[in-house]
């Protein structure tokens, strides 16, 4: 049995880790809940966002965090284009055609980068990247601290957005009823490629606040990207609280079963869960009835 | 079934087949069997998808237990590679009865049953890359004993023409089933599953043979690179890189046709050739230039390439009626 200390601090550990999972998966539960598709290419999309970190900083010198205010809007725009001149044009609206096309987007984005990059994993070496804090008995990873606070500032960020702007109203009204949207006049393809690009630039803000204590190579979003999924099914397809809160249980989760079972089976937890939750209720827990 | 059937499969398998006898490279020949493997693999995920309508994101789910099952029968119980071969089959078909079962009678379909497939063949990877008697992560090799008894030839071209028989037995079977009853059920069931449902078809059932029968077939491709390479582990039997491949070759090819997942196959990789000679060893390149096909496939050929072809041949027919 461990102390209760180290359950605590393994606890706290997985709600930093979790708040960043639920800003990637925000991006995905985005897209589900107006668009209605799921995107594969969500994954490789953080990938090119995280080796963009790496790039300006390695190019410029530009700081992980001080990268954000400039990738944030360029991965509005990638997202914005994607959306508007691939992935609409070239599905014809089908459901099972998006899914194919998003998967085709992966397979080019992730290949792409590892021709470019080629498999070596790199790191950034900033000076906080072990600072730590301490809190009472707990010493907590000082980069790690940010980035919960950052993540949950994008969340609320980002339901503010939704719930108070004229673009926000558009975007529920796509997502509830498209025809109805159309017929009082809003740009149904433009809030589709909006709402794609605010789901990249989640991802941009995600990939600045990973970098400083995490790796990046041309394989990484696959990992990120079923995890995000097991929180977009669990919280609700479509549903912000519910990423928010999947996100930060799913940290703890990975965090324990890490602890318990040793990291080459920590992940299983994550799988069955998400394998459960399908299977038993796949509306999610925060989910409206389908 | 009539005899107007068998013969495009048997000219186009007899063609193959003298492949080995003009060509004697063995660098062909490799790209020939690795080919017909994924070949085989997609023609499962084909029936499935392309006939059934159910778009799975997850066969190395019955690859990996294809593959592994024949390693593990020979390497822990001293089993025959081809009594291991019959039995990898079976075991790929329980595994895929049991996905299925699961996943099926939850209602789980569309993106859901794409996403529950690949968690499954996560779930699997992870497992197979912690546990002992699959050999973890060093995985697990078989025992070289080039003997025909043994599932092991010297000749490339003896792997090839067993490669080319399965897939050209899984051609029939295909045609077989497009013809019967549970063929038309089962597109009954891609075209509009409540309408199946209330002209009194048991969608759950026909779902569930059809993703069995669909296990079995990409469990022997499994097992057959088993024995190809003589090693397997967790990130090739269970990678997404199969589940990726499986999907790609009928796409391309011809979405629930019989060919289509050979000639996307064929194509694909050709392809794939053809831009590592050209681009040199890039790593990847070969990649990008099959996820930029699969979206152009399906933004200007959804029937790919076979659809393709007889839209060419009525057009010029059509032509040649005018003139």
């Amino acid at each position: 049995m461990y102390s209760p200390a180290i359950i605590a601090e393994a606890c706290i550990n997985g709600l930093m880790t979790g708040a960043v999972y639920a800003l990637i998966a925000l991006g995905l539960t985005l897209v589900y809940g107006v668009l209605h598709i799921i995107n594969f290419a969500h994954g490789a999309l953080l990938t090119a966002a995280m080796f963009a970190v790496w790039s300006v900083h390695v190019a410029f010198g530009l700081d992980p965090y001080l990268a954000i205010p400039l990738l944030t809007p360029v991965f509005f725009a990638v997202g914005y284009a994607v959306q508007r001149f691939v992935i609409g044009p070239a599905s014809h609206g089908d459901d099972s055609n998006i899914l194919l096309v998003t998967l085709g987007l992966a397979i080019v984005i992730e290949n792409a980068l590892l021709a470019g990059f080629r498999s070596d994993t790199r790191t950034l070496n900033t000076e906080y990247g072990f600072q730590v804090v301490e809190i009472g008995p707990l010493l907590l990873s000082q980069p790690r601290l940010i980035g919960f606070g950052a993540a949950v500032l994008v969340t609320v960020v980002l339901w503010l957005l939704l719930a108070r702007t004229d673009t926000g109203k558009a975007i529920r009204a796509v997502a509830k009823e498209k025809l109805g949207a159309s017929l009082v006049g809003i740009d149904v393809a433009h809030v589709y490629a909006v709402t794609f690009g605010l789901g990249c630039a989640c991802l941009a803000v995600a990939a600045c606040l990973l970098m400083p204590t995490f790796y990046v190579n041309p394989r990484i979003g696959g990992a990120f990207v079923l995890v995000a999924f097991t929180i977009v099914v669990l919280g609700g397809m479509g549903s912000i609280p519910g990423a928010l809160v999947g996100g930060l249980f799913i940290g703890v989760v990975e965090s324990l079963c890490g602890l318990y079972l040793g990291d080459s089976l920590g992940q299983i937890g994550i799988f069955l869960i998400f394998i459960l939750v399908l299977l038993v209720r796949p509306t999610g827990l925060f989910g409206a009835k389908a | 079934m009539r005899a107007r059937d068998l013969l495009p499969i048997a000219l186009a398998i007899g063609a193959l087949a003298l492949v080995p006898l003009a060509v004697s490279a063995n660098t062909v020949l490799n790209f020939l069997v690795f080919t017909l493997v994924i070949g085989l693999a997609a023609q499962g995920w084909n029936l499935l998808a392309g006939y059934g309508g159910q778009f799975s994101f997850g066969h190395a789910a019955f690859f990996g237990t294809g593959a592994y099952a024949i390693a593990i029968l020979q390497a822990r119980f001293g089993v025959n590679a081809w009594a291991g071969f019959a039995i990898a089959i079976a075991a790929g078909a329980l595994v895929g009865w049991i996905i299925g079962y699961l996943s099926f009678r939850s209602g789980l379909r569309g993106s859901y049953f794409a996403l529950v497939t690949l968690a499954f063949a996560e779930v699997l990877r992870i497992l197979a890359n912690a546990s002992a008697v699959t050999g973890g992560a060093a995985g697990l090799l078989v025992r070289l004993d080039v003997r025909p008894e043994n599932f092991q030839f010297a000749s490339r071209a003896a792997f090839f023409w067993i490669a080319l028989a399965l897939v050209g037995l899984v051609l029939v079977l295909t045609r077989a089933i497009e013809r019967s009853r549970f063929g038309a059920q089962l597109v009954a069931v891609r075209e509009n599953e409540s309408a199946a449902k209330a002209l009194g078809i048991d969608t759950l059932r026909v779902k569930l043979k059809a993703i069995t029968l669909s296990a079995a077939i990409t469990a022997a491709a499994g097992a057959f690179y088993t024995q190809y390479f003589l090693y397997i582990d967790a990130t090739i039997a269970y990678g997404t890189w199969i589940s990726v491949e499986a999907l790609l070759a009928p796409i391309v090819g011809g979405l629930g046709t019989a060919f289509g997942p050979l000639v996307g196959a064929l194509a694909l990789h050709g392809l794939g050739e053809l831009t590592k000679g050209v681009a040199g060893s890039v790593p990847g390149i070969d990649l990008v230039v099959f996820g930029a096909l699969l979206i152009v496939t399906v933004a200007f050929a959804p029937d790919g390439i076979l659809g393709l072809l007889r839209r060419l041949l009525g057009k010029a027919r059509r032509q040649r009626a005018e003139a």
